[in-house]
């Protein structure tokens, strides 16, 4: 069936069968293997990318129910010569060994600190009326989402703190 | 995945309507395709329902909150109402899955997902649940993350939302639309069936009947919490969990909502326990007898032994937590 998908600002025109997936339409009939496939179930969150503005996970997603949607994947965050905060973080901080988790990392952080501006509280936050701080715990609690096989943790909580001190 | 002919829903009749006829209704689709990648389900036809209006977030006349069943876990956890006014449902949203899952898990959706039960994902082994009649696999099998109250000899599945057991403490209905458009409000304990001799019936709801709200009664007084416990500090399912809504006046206990996650096939409450905690001074002992009503049905079939005493300390724990300040 036909859909229509914004990706990274340009129109997309696309004739799938129902069951593709946001990540499979992504990968496979758009080219955009930035978006990685981990496990296919949301549990890994490799797949993360932004839809009208929220990160979900594209493995669970039927790219015909987005129609019309805005979508931003990684290749929209940035480009190799015109690299995004935190991808400049990731860089200087270290924050991968294999790299494969890494788009979705940075998806995912793109748009955490976006929910973190706007007030949002997660499972960790005291006050449930208060502004969260960008603590380690907040990082992790709020990044869990995101596994890394090569367990590069400490340095993408860095790196996102990096990313987020910069940007403020 | 096997395929399927996709529609797209225009209004709530239609949505009703496909339904009855047998298409299945996809909200955020989190739990939905992840069991149709591994055939667990195996819709001919999705019914899409995520272009109709039921987004919104509203104040009742008597002080509620009327939830349309596509809010999604985030901006509920996240409204600033819920924060303030019922922050046991924000705790309990905000300690289940990830960020990017509740970004998209609707209010629908999270309490009509499917048990975690790994029998009833693995498609070789028996399940009644998904093929009723077949046996249960999980009595003798890995039962470790498995209910030991309310189950029956041929189901001992869980229901693994978070959201819905702080909605139970809280005394939350379901509003609802049939084919025909006749409407009905039901709280969660009429919701959710207990498996009994048929597991693979989970709610009163007839075919093609559309959740469309969760009502919220107006806040109460006193102190809430949600304590979850799990493999992994996130990410993770509960394997026991409290909600708890506590007052205290005079020194007494005037007030003590109970509801747990983890132990049962519905999110549980046992207004035996509560009435033991109603009425007396808190105290450790009161506790103990609270979580000895709690568990005197309960049984562990091996594996899950250990939910009994585990679900007894987190009792006693979150009883302890939510009366510090009168204790002192
Ligand atoms: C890796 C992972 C970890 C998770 N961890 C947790 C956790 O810790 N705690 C927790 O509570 N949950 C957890 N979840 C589950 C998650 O909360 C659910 O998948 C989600 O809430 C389902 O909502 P949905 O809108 O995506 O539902 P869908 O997948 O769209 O639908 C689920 C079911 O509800 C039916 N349905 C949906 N909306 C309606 C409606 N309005 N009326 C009638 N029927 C409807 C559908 O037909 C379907 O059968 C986890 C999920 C994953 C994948
Ligand atoms: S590939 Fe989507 S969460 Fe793992
Ligand atoms: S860097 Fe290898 S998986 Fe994260």
């Amino acid at each position: 069936m036909q859909t229509n998908l914004m990706i990274n600002g340009t129109q997309q025109q696309l004739e799938l069968d129902p069951r593709t997936t946001l990540l499979d339409a992504l990968r496979h009939h758009l080219g955009l293997t930035g978006t990685k496939k981990g496990c296919d179930h949301g549990q890994c969150g490799a797949c993360t990318v932004m839809v009208n503005g929220r990160r979900i996970n594209s493995c669970l997603t039927l790219a015909c129910m987005h129609d019309e949607d805005e979508v931003t994947t990684i290749e929209g965050i940035g480009q190799p010569d015109n690299l995004s905060a935190l991808q400049k973080a990731f860089v200087s901080e270290d924050g991968f060994q294999c790299g494969y988790c890494t788009p979705g990392q940075i998806c995912s952080a793109t748009a955490m600190l976006e929910e973190v501006k706007n007030g949002w509280p997660s499972h960790v936050t005291d006050d449930l009326d208060g502004q969260a701080d960008l603590s380690t715990e907040e990082i992790s609690e709020r990044m869990s989402g995101n596994l890394c096989r090569c367990s590069a943790y400490p340095n993408i909580v860095e790196a996102i703190r990096k990313a987020a001190g910069e940007g403020a | 995945m096997r395929p399927f002919e996709y529609i797209r829903a225009q209004n709530p009749n239609d949505a009703t309507q496909s339904a009855a006829d047998g298409a299945i209704i996809i909200a955020g689709g989190t739990n939905l395709l992840d069991l149709m990648k591994l055939e667990v389900m195996a819709p001919d036809a999705l019914i899409d329902i995520n272009h109709l209006e039921l987004n919104q977030i509203e104040e009742t006349e008597n002080g509620g909150l009327r939830i349309g069943a596509l809010v999604t876990n985030s901006e509920l956890a996240n409204d600033i109402r819920v924060r303030r006014n019922w922050p046991v449902l924000s705790r309990a949203l905000l300690a289940g899955a990830s960020g990017q899952l509740r970004n998209k898990a609707t209010t629908g959706g999270n309490l009509l997902q499917r048990t975690r039960c790994l029998y009833f994902y693995d498609r070789a082994m028996a399940c009644n649940k998904r093929e009723p009649g077949s046996g249960c696999a999980a009595r003798e099998g890995f039962n470790r993350i498995l209910a030991v109250l309310g189950t029956s000899e041929h189901c001992i599945a869980t229901h693994p939302s978070d959201m819905a057991v702080a909605m139970r403490a809280l005394g939350a209905e379901v509003e609802t639309l049939k084919e025909g458009g006749t409407t009905r409000r039901l709280d969660l304990d009429e919701l959710y069936l207990l498996p009994g001799d048929r597991p693979d019936r989970e709610t009163v709801l007839e075919p093609g009947e559309l959740i469309t709200a969760v009502v919220l009664p107006a806040p109460v007084e006193g102190r809430q919490t949600y304590r979850k416990v799990r493999d992994r500090a996130s990410y993770a399912f509960a394997l026991v969990s409290v909600a708890g809504i506590l007052k205290i006046e005079d020194g007494r206990i005037t007030r003590a909502d109970l509801a747990f996650g983890g132990l049962a096939p519905k999110p549980w409450r046992d207004t035996q326990v509560e009435a033991i905690l109603v009425g007396n001074r808190p105290t450790e002992e009161l506790f103990e007898q609270a979580a000895d009503q709690l568990l005197a049905e309960a049984q562990g079939l091996g594996d899950n032994d250990f939910k009994l005493p585990l679900a007894r300390r987190t009792l006693v724990s979150v009883l302890t937590e939510l009366t510090q300040e009168a204790r002192i």
